[in-house]
C-alpha cells in the first residue's frame, strides 16, 4: 500500500531523516518506533505531504505521491493525525468530526449526522455536543482519531496517539485501533508506548538518528541489540546480556 | 451556535415596511446608513469573522466597486443597475487579486492585515494620479433622478435597494453557517494544518471567502456612489471605510449572522451622537469609534450579540439565587 524508499531530509546542518525506507502492507498495522528526536514525526510529515523531502520516493497505491499537497492525499485516502492534537478549538465534538465527514459527504446535514456514528465508533458518543475545550487529553486524542476516521481513509497515519495517556486510557485505545484495522483500514503508527506497539503491530521499523536501524516482527525487534542500544545507550546491549547471564530473572 | 433560518427571514421581512411607518428623512437616512454599514460589516465578517482572515483594507474592494460603478456609467454609458452588478464583479476581482497574492505566500494574522492595508493605500495613490478617476478633484455622477438610473428622488427607493443588498449579505452569512463551504471556512479559521490534513484546500477556501467578501464590498461601493453621487480617492480608498468595515462586526459580534447588523446600529447611533458633540468635525467620529471599541473589547469581547446569550445564561442562576 505504501512504499517509502530512500527518504532524506535535512534542516540546515541537521539530517532529520537519512535514506529511510519502509513498507506498509495492505491491511496490516505497521509501527515506526525510535527514541525522541529520531525523525519519526518528520518522516510522517513527509509521507503525508506536509514537509517536502530532499531525496527519495514515496509510493501510495502504486503511484508516486511525493510533492502532492496534503489535502489531495487526504482525498486519495491517506490521512494523518498529529502528535500534538490540533482540534478546531472553537467548535463542538460533532462539528469537529463533521469536517472529516465532509470530505466524502457533500450535504452538511448528513455530515453532522454521520459524525454521531463516527463518535460512537471511537467511544465518545456521549461527548458529541461538548465543546472541544471541555475534553481531557484522552478525549482530544480520540477526537483526533475520530476526525481522521471520518474521512474514510484507506491508510491512516497515527502520530503517537497514546502519548500523554495513562495506562487505563492506553488499555482503552489498543482495542480501538485494532477495531479500526478490522474495519479494513491499513495503519502506520509512531509510538513510544512499547507494550502497545508489541501487542498491535505486525511489523516494526526502528528509526534512530534518522536511519532505519532495524525492521521485523515485534518479538525480533526487542531482541535486536542495535535497538536496545539506540534506546539505552552504547554498550547497553552487552551489559544487559551479561546481567541476564548472571542474574537470570529478567526477561 | 447556529442561527435559525426562520429568525433571519423574519428580521429581514420585518425591516421591509419601515419607510411606510417612518416618514422623517432624518430617520430614513439613519436607517439607510445603518443598513449600508451592515452590508460593509457583513462583507468583512464573511472573510474576517467566519474565515479568520482579518483585513485592514476592505476599502480596496469597496473603492474598486465604487469607481467601477461611477466610471462605467458616466464615461461608458453603462446602465447604473448593470453597474451595480459589475461593481460586485470588480470588487470580487480585487478580492481575488489581493487574496491570491497574500494566501499564496501564506500571510496570516497581522501580516495579512498589513498587506490589505497596503493594497488599499496603493489603490488610493493610484486613484489620486490616474485621470479617469478625476484624481484629486473627485468624480461626480450627474444628477439624473430616475428609477431606471438607480437614482431615486426620495429615500424609500434607496432604502429598498440597500435593504435588498444587506439581506443578500445576511442570507450569505446564514448560508455560511449551514453549508459545507462554511464549515470548511470555519475549520480553516480554527486550524489550518488540521483542515489540510482532512482534505480541505485551505488556499482555495480562503480565496472564495475573499472573493465573496470583495463582491459584497463592491455592492456597498456602488450603492455609496449612487446615494452620494460623488467619489474621491480618500472616500473610496481611505482608511475610514476599512475601519468601518471591521469595527461593525467587532462591535456587534464577529462570526455571527446578526453581529454586523447590531454593530451597524450601534456605530451609526454613535456617529449621530458624535456629530452633535463635535459639531460635525470630520475625523473626530473615528476617535469615538476607537473609544467604543476599547469598551467593547474590555467588557463584551464577543460583541453586543453575545449580550443576549449572556442574559439568558445568567437567568437560571438568578432564579437559583432567589430560591
Amino acid at each position: 500500500m505504501l512504499e517509502v524508499t530512500g527518504i532524506t531530509k535535512r534542516f540546515g546542518g541537521l539530517t532529520a531523516v537519512a535514506d529511510a525506507s519502509l513498507e506498509v502492507r495492505d491491511g496490516e498495522i505497521t509501527a515506526l518506533i525510535g527514541p525522541n528526536g529520531a525523525g519519526k514525526t518528520t518522516l510522517f510529515g513527509i509521507i503525508a505531504g506536509f514537509i517536502p523531502a530532499d531525496r527519495g520516493s514515496v509510493r501510495f497505491l502504486g503511484e508516486e505521491i511525493l510533492g502532492i499537497a496534503p489535502h489531495l492525499l487526504a482525498r486519495r485516502g491517506l490521512v494523518r493525525t498529529f502528535q500534538i492534537v490540533q482540534p478546531f478549538a472553537g467548535l463542538s465534538v460533532r462539528e469537529n468530526i463533521a469536517v472529516g465527514c465532509q470530505l466524502r459527504e457533500l450535504s452538511r446535514a448528513a455530515a453532522l449526522r454521520e459524525a454521531e456514528e463516527v463518535s460512537r465508533r471511537v467511544g465518545m458518543g456521549d461527548l458529541i455536543e461538548r465543546p472541544v475545550g471541555a475534553l481531557t487529553i484522552a478525549g482530544r486524542k480520540r477526537l483526533e482519531l475520530a476526525r481522521a476516521l471520518a474521512t474514510r481513509p484507506r491508510l491512516l497515519l497515527l502520530d503517537e496517539v497514546m502519548a500523554g495517556l495513562n495506562p487505563r486510557e492506553i488499555a482503552d485505545m489498543v482495542p480501538l485501533i485494532r477495531a479500526i484495522r478490522g474495519s479494513g483500514v491499513t495503519l502506520l503508527l509512531t509510538e513510544h508506548v512499547m507494550p502497545a506497539v508489541m501487542s498491535l503491530a505486525e511489523r516494526v521499523y526502528v528509526l534512530n538518528d534518522g536511519h532505519v536501524i532495524a525492521e521485523g516482527k515485534p518479538a525480533e525487534i526487542v531482541a535486536d541489540a542495535r535497538v536496545v542500544e539506540a534506546y539505552l545507550g552504547h554498550g547497553a546491549a552487552d551489559r544487559l546480556a551479561r546481567h541476564q547471564i548472571s542474574g537470570g530473572a529478567h526477561a | 451556535m447556529r442561527t435559525p433560518g426562520l429568525l433571519v427571514l423574519l428580521v429581514l421581512v420585518a425591516l421591509a415596511p419601515l419607510p411606510l411607518l417612518v416618514h422623517s428623512d432624518f430617520w430614513l437616512h439613519f436607517a439607510i446608513m445603518t443598513l449600508y454599514f451592515g452590508l460593509l460589516g457583513q462583507a468583512w465578517n464573511l472573510l474576517g469573522g467566519y474565515g479568520g482572515q482579518r483585513s485592514f483594507g476592505h476599502a480596496a474592494f469597496f473603492g474598486t466597486g465604487a469607481y467601477a460603478a461611477a466610471v462605467l456609467q458616466v464615461d461608458f454609458g453603462v446602465n447604473p443597475w448593470a453597474c451595480l452588478v459589475l461593481a460586485g464583479l470588480f470588487g470580487a476581482a480585487a478580492g481575488a487579486v489581493v487574496g491570491a497574492l497574500s494566501f499564496r505566500y501564506g500571510l496570516r494574522g497581522s501580516y495579512f492585515a498589513l498587506v490589505t492595508l497596503a493594497f488599499a493605500e496603493v489603490f488610493r495613490i493610484v486613484a489620486d494620479t490616474v485621470p479617469f478617476t478625476g484624481a484629486g478633484v473627485g468624480f461626480q455622477i450627474p444628477l439624473k433622478q430616475a428609477v431606471a438610473n438607480f437614482q431615486f428622488h426620495d429615500k424609500p427607493g434607496f432604502y429598498a435597494v440597500i435593504l435588498a443588498l444587506t439581506a443578500l449579505a445576511t442570507a450569505l452569512a446564514w448560508w455560511i453557517e449551514n453549508s459545507r463551504f462554511g464549515a470548511e471556512l470555519v475549520a480553516v479559521r480554527e486550524n489550518e494544518d488540521a483542515a489540510r490534513a482532512l482534505g480541505i484546500d485551505v488556499n482555495r477556501t480562503k480565496l472564495w471567502a475573499i472573493v465573496l467578501s470583495g463582491a459584497l464590498s463592491g455592492f456597498a461601493g456602488s450603492f455609496y456612489a449612487q446615494y452620494f453621487l460623488y467619489l474621491d480617492p480618500r472616500i473610496a480608498y481611505g482608511v475610514e471605510v476599512s475601519v468601518t468595515a471591521l469595527l461593525v462586526p467587532l462591535i456587534g459580534g464577529v462570526g455571527t449572522v446578526f453581529g454586523p447588523l447590531i454593530g451597524a446600529v450601534a456605530l451609526r447611533a454613535l456617529n449621530e451622537v458624535s456629530g452633535v458633540i463635535t459639531g460635525g468635525a470630520p475625523g473626530l467620529n473615528l476617535m469615538l469609534y476607537g473609544a467604543l471599541l476599547i469598551v467593547i473589547l474590555a467588557f463584551v469581547p464577543d460583541g453586543l450579540v453575545s449580550l443576549g446569550a449572556r442574559l439568558r445564561a445568567s437567568r437560571p442562576l438568578g432564579k437559583l439565587g432567589h430560591a
